[in-house]
């Protein structure tokens, strides 16, 4: 007997593993009659998740975190027993604003903090003609897109809340405001940023894993209620969705994949702009310059679909430093549950306890070693932090 | 806002039918200050300058999220705004949630007093979806008896047969085949153009 599943997604590349599983069958052979429905909004796949009108959902991972602590909205407790993507996200600027980092950049213009004091000065030469300030769009306020960008500028000694705008924009609306000169820069995940590139109306400034090499972005978020009354189905998804990035991954693979997610009901792009973000191979500026990097997005590899409690402690960091709550031991310890390694375990037959190396490394470019036992001591020595007193 | 005045209501929706529609019903129930934005760029400008105390934004509407913001500490919010959740009342956000819509709300403005405009919003939004559905219907059947009389000239023409004649031949071959007389039709169009 198959079990129908309703499971919400927003069309970006890092909803591949669910799409695939669907796709290839991968869910079906565990059971699952998945029916995947397209969302237009963050806000629409929280409360259609919460409500229970999907069982499942590709799912920004502070929005996973902050609808378990009750932030901005229904506290509904939510579990996050696979990881759809590490990292994918990059910071694009129009060409204006490359042209004014270019002139005061000292250093390698891959490093993130030459990068982010070149942008302090861009903004504080802007400041002394009386210019209006930069405007960044990103694409939610719970959003590693969100902390990424503010961690990148502030390490540089920008103010995210002072000196610059940070505003909220859909994916699909990013590239038209960086055309029109709405937002000088934004942060978003694929394919977004190629094709701003493509269009030669942006550059690629910086792969997010440039600002931190391991980053949990897009989680399988399920309602913790409903996790605890379908074990079966939650391991059935998981192994479906594990299986799908283990598909992805294959180099051989990568062409069908970047097919499949390029059908209009998917995420409705052209498959070569997709497979080059699968790829970790894209164009970084519309004079055809090439960016390789093997850690620009990962499904499936490097065991990304295992969550890592200390990813959650992070991003849970993030909100504390940046305003969005409070800090207190009680939020961290739920904030660190929504990530579930030992239900990932569980459904891959795998040994608790096994855990493997390179998870909870983040690889920040800036900053103190994270510390997910003194968030309080880790914020204290960060110099730009909006920590609600 | 004092709390005998009509509360300040700004709708933002792409679509300026269903917006009129809801517009019409508001004003109809007495709230008389409702502003509808159709226009997404600088939302966010727009409505710090309407400072309204209830806006309402369709789910179709991808900047539903740029609303989000607004429940973030910034200098630039003179009220905080919350989404409309009466974690008491799941049948309430659920209707919303199905008809399509969603309200965000000044804080300490009265549950009592956002419920009816709720409601009304979710039955406007209802009625919208039928009338788009018939008039999707209406389109297809007139599209349907295009596409059949385009058919029926064929048959006459090429088979010499009568207009009653042609209809019979096309329906009693749709019920062979179990396809709509519609499909048929359009078989024999794409037919007839290959064969030119």
């Amino acid at each position: 007997m198959t079990t129908p599943l309703h499971i919400g997604f927003i069309p970006l590349v890092d909803a591949a593993a669910l799409i695939v599983a669907v796709d290839k069958g991968f869910a079906a052979a565990e059971g699952l009659d998945v029916t995947l429905v397209r969302e237009v909004s963050w806000s629409n796949v929280r409360d259609k998740l919460n409500i229970g009108l999907f069982d499942a959902a590709h799912l920004l991972a502070p929005v996973a975190i902050a609808s378990s602590l009750g932030l901005g909205h229904v506290k509904v407790p939510i579990v996050a027993p696979f990881n759809l993507g590490l990292n994918g996200n990059a910071i694009t600027v129009s060409p204006a604003l490359h042209a004014d980092l270019i002139r005061e950049i000292d250093g390698d213009r891959f490093d993130p903090m030459v990068t982010a004091l070149a942008l302090a000065r861009v903004v504080a030469k802007r400041k002394r003609i009386g210019a209006e300030p930069l405007t960044f769009g990103m694409t939610f306020p719970f959003s590693t897109h969100n902390y990424q960008l503010r961690f990148w500028m502030a390490a540089g000694g920008v103010d995210p809340d002072e000196d610059v705008r940070l505003v909220v924009l859909p994916p699909p609306y990013m590239v038209d405001s960086l055309a029109k000169g709405h937002v000088d820069a934004f942060c978003v995940g694929a394919p977004w940023n190629s094709i701003a590139v493509d269009l030669g109306i942006g550059q690629i400034l910086h792969f997010a894993s440039d600002i931190l090499v391991r980053a949990a972005e897009k989680v399988l978020a399920i309602r913790q209620s409903w996790s605890e009354k379908n074990p079966e189905l939650v391991a059935a998804l998981v192994r479906a969705a594990s299986r799908a990035a283990e598909f992805i991954e294959h180099p051989e693979n990568r062409a069908e994949a970047a097919r499949i997610l390029a059908q209009p009901e998917h995420v409705g792009v052209a498959a070569d702009v997709i497979q080059r973000t699968l790829d970790g191979r894209l164009k970084i500026s519309p004079d055809g310059t090439i960016r390789e990097s093997g850690r620009y997005l990962l499904v499936g590899r490097e065991e990304a679909g295992r969550p890592d409690p200390t990813q959650a402690a992070w991003l849970y960091a993030q909100m504390v430093r940046w305003g969005q709550t409070s800090i207190s031991r009680d939020a961290l310890e739920t904030a660190k549950a929504v990530f579930r390694p030992e239900l990932y375990d569980a459904a891959l037959g795998k040994r608790a306890g096994s855990d493997p190396g390179p998870t909870g490394s983040f690889g920040a470019f800036a900053g103190p070693a994270f510390d997910p036992d003194d968030i309080a001591g880790y914020l204290a020595s960060l110099a730009v932090s909006k920590r609600a007193r | 806002m004092s709390a005998e005045q009509s509360p300040k209501i700004v709708i933002v929706d792409e679509s300026p039918i269903r917006a009129a529609i809801l517009e019409e019903g508001l004003r109809e129930a007495g709230f008389t200050g409702v502003v509808h934005i159709s226009e997404m760029q600088s939302l966010l400008a727009r409505i710090y300058a309407l400072d309204p105390d209830i806006i309402l934004i369709d789910l179709e509407n991808p900047s539903r999220d740029v609303l989000e913001q607004m429940f973030q500490v910034s200098r630039a919010v003179r009220r905080p705004i919350a989404m409309f959740v009466d974690q008491s009342d799941a049948a309430s956000i659920q209707a919303s949630v199905d008809a399509g819509v969603s309200a965000y709300i000044v804080d300490g403005l009265k549950k009592e007093r956002i419920k009816p405009i709720l409601d009304l919003c979710v039955s406007r939004f209802n009625a919208f979806s039928r009338l788009q559905d018939e008039l999707d219907r209406t389109k297809s059947a007139l599209e349907d008896r295009k596409v059949i009389d385009r058919a029926k000239g064929i048959l006459m023409k090429l088979k010499g047969l009568t207009e009653d004649e042609a209809y019979v031949l096309l329906r009693s071959t749709a019920m062979r085949e179990k396809k709509k007389i519609s499909e048929i039709a359009q078989s024999i169009i794409t037919a007839s153009e290959m064969l030119k």
